[in-house]
């Protein structure tokens, strides 16, 4: 009797090995199954879930793609480079959400820009759109964050959300020479590309070899079109990063529903093992007993 | 004898080679079309299509764009954007607010922030929100409220004059 306590806790440490006691382990087999299945059934309807939201997040991005592309095409036709110089003031936006449990989207951006910011670290600083960046980032390169923008990934973006971004980050204060926005190109269901856009500022535009090609250009006229396509092209990294990662969760509780049920069946077995070795172990006490009288 | 015949043969193939890179720069587009995009945050009008002229208003006056239009860069004003495709027949659009782009090889890019077929206006629904941000503006108290009352009165009232 007092040698049970000692006993189950080794049963429990060693219940896959065919000798242990039954007793203790059939309850334990038996909730861990029960819990396995509630996963089963969580990570299920996360999955449906998030294939809704994806669907809609791909038709919006169709739509939203000639926005973005047409936001970039002025800075490619114009051959607009960034500033040579590496001390010059640089600016990088990192498009994440709050929203974990989807697979390798937030770690890819993360990674993209601590390897930036372990090349040229000092003269970078990074705005954060949603937490998880903001997590990976600030222990080592919390002196690099300038802005962290929450309660992204509840709701489907809105060109509002982008440019309250955008006017957030030209309030700042922060003057930058150049800089990219960071985030996971849509590629298909299965996969996606971490990728960046580069943002130039109105010096960088200036100093472009094709800008005399342009007509009557103002200085406000190009101020208001930075302002502009800073908000345009923020408001299309948000739609293809808010694609990439509802299909990456969606791929990602599927595997995790796949991995529950072959838990589940695994475990499933063992429960019956387990069960019908308690089951002959009462037979042989029973009979050995009866044939002791 | 034998080195102008080598001479003339590898002129030939110089030729040759020229020519197929000519045509291959050929692909451009031609003197006579651009690539229309004009699109906004959630819907896409025209994407790279081929139309006669555009019409658009601006901060620095209303003009034309057709193909070889000389390259530049304007904001838009709120107010109609008109479509005349290749066909003669024109469809306007109502645009709040946005940026236009004529890049030198006549690629047009006119992003609206807010896009609305003319078609789609109601004129009673303009006339009360122009009222509504009138009010807004004679309520509003300092510098940035009192701008942003003034934008939603421009809006309000390029949208009275287009439902018309």
């Amino acid at each position: 009797m007092l040698a049970q306590p000692s006993r189950i806790v080794l049963t429990l440490s060693t219940w896959n090995h065919q000798h242990t006691r039954g007793m203790a382990t059939l309850k334990s087999i038996s909730l861990r199954l029960k819990s396995v299945k509630n996963i089963q059934k969580i990570t299920q309807s996360m999955k449906m879930v998030s294939a809704a939201k994806y669907a809609r997040a791909e038709r919006e991005l169709k739509l939203a793609r000639p926005f973005g592309e047409g936001a970039q095409a002025f800075y490619k036709k114009a051959e607009v480079t960034a500033p040579e110089d590496t001390n010059s003031p640089k600016l990088i936006v990192a498009m994440t959400s709050d929203r974990g449990l989807c697979g390798a989207v937030h770690s890819n951006v993360g990674r993209v820009i601590r390897n930036n910011l372990q090349q040229e670290g000092d003269s970078t600083k990074v705005v954060c759109v949603g937490d998880k960046s903001r997590t990976i980032l600030q222990r080592v390169f919390a002196n690099n964050i300038v802005l962290a923008a929450k309660e992204i990934g509840r709701k489907v973006p809105t060109f509002q959300d982008a440019a309250k971004t955008a006017q957030a980050i030209l309030e700042s204060g922060y003057q930058f020479e150049g800089g990219k926005i960071v985030y996971n190109r849509f590629k298909s269901v299965v996969s996606y590309a971490t990728s960046e856009i580069p943002i130039f500022s109105i010096n960088a535009i200036h100093a472009a070899p094709k800008l005399s090609v342009y007509d009557s250009l103002d200085s406000d006229v190009v101020q208001c079109y930075t302002e502009y396509s800073l908000a345009s092209l923020i408001y299309y990294t948000m739609k293809e990063n808010a694609c990439s990662e509802q299909s990456s969760r969606m791929t990602a509780m599927d595997n995790a529903s796949k991995n529950a049920g072959e838990m589940i069946d695994k475990l499933s077995l063992t429960f019956n093992r387990t069960r019908q070795a308690v089951i002959t172990r009462e037979l042989i006490e029973i009979i050995s007993g009866a044939s002791a009288l | 004898m034998l080195l102008n015949r080598i001479v003339v043969r590898s002129i030939g193939r110089l030729l040759t080679r020229s020519y197929a890179t000519e045509s291959a720069v050929a692909h451009t587009r031609n003197a006579g079309e651009m690539a229309f995009t004009f699109a906004a945050p959630y819907q896409v009008y025209y994407n790279k299509a081929n139309v006669k002229q555009i019409d658009v208003p601006s901060f620095s006056g209303a003009f034309g764009i057709l193909p070889s239009h000389v390259p530049t860069l304007a904001v838009l004003k709120p107010g109609v954007v008109t479509v005349y495709e290749q066909d003669g027949t024109s469809k306007k659009f109502f645009v709040s607010s946005g940026s236009v782009t004529v890049n030198d090889d006549s690629s047009v890019q006119v992003l609206a922030e807010e896009a609305v077929p003319l078609e789609l206006l109601d004129p009673a629904a303009a006339r009360e929100a122009l009222t509504q941000a009138q009010g807004n503006l004679s309520r509003a108290s300092g510098e940035k409220e009192k701008a942003e009352a003034q934008i939603a009165v421009e809006v309000a009232e390029a949208l009275v004059d287009a439902s018309k």
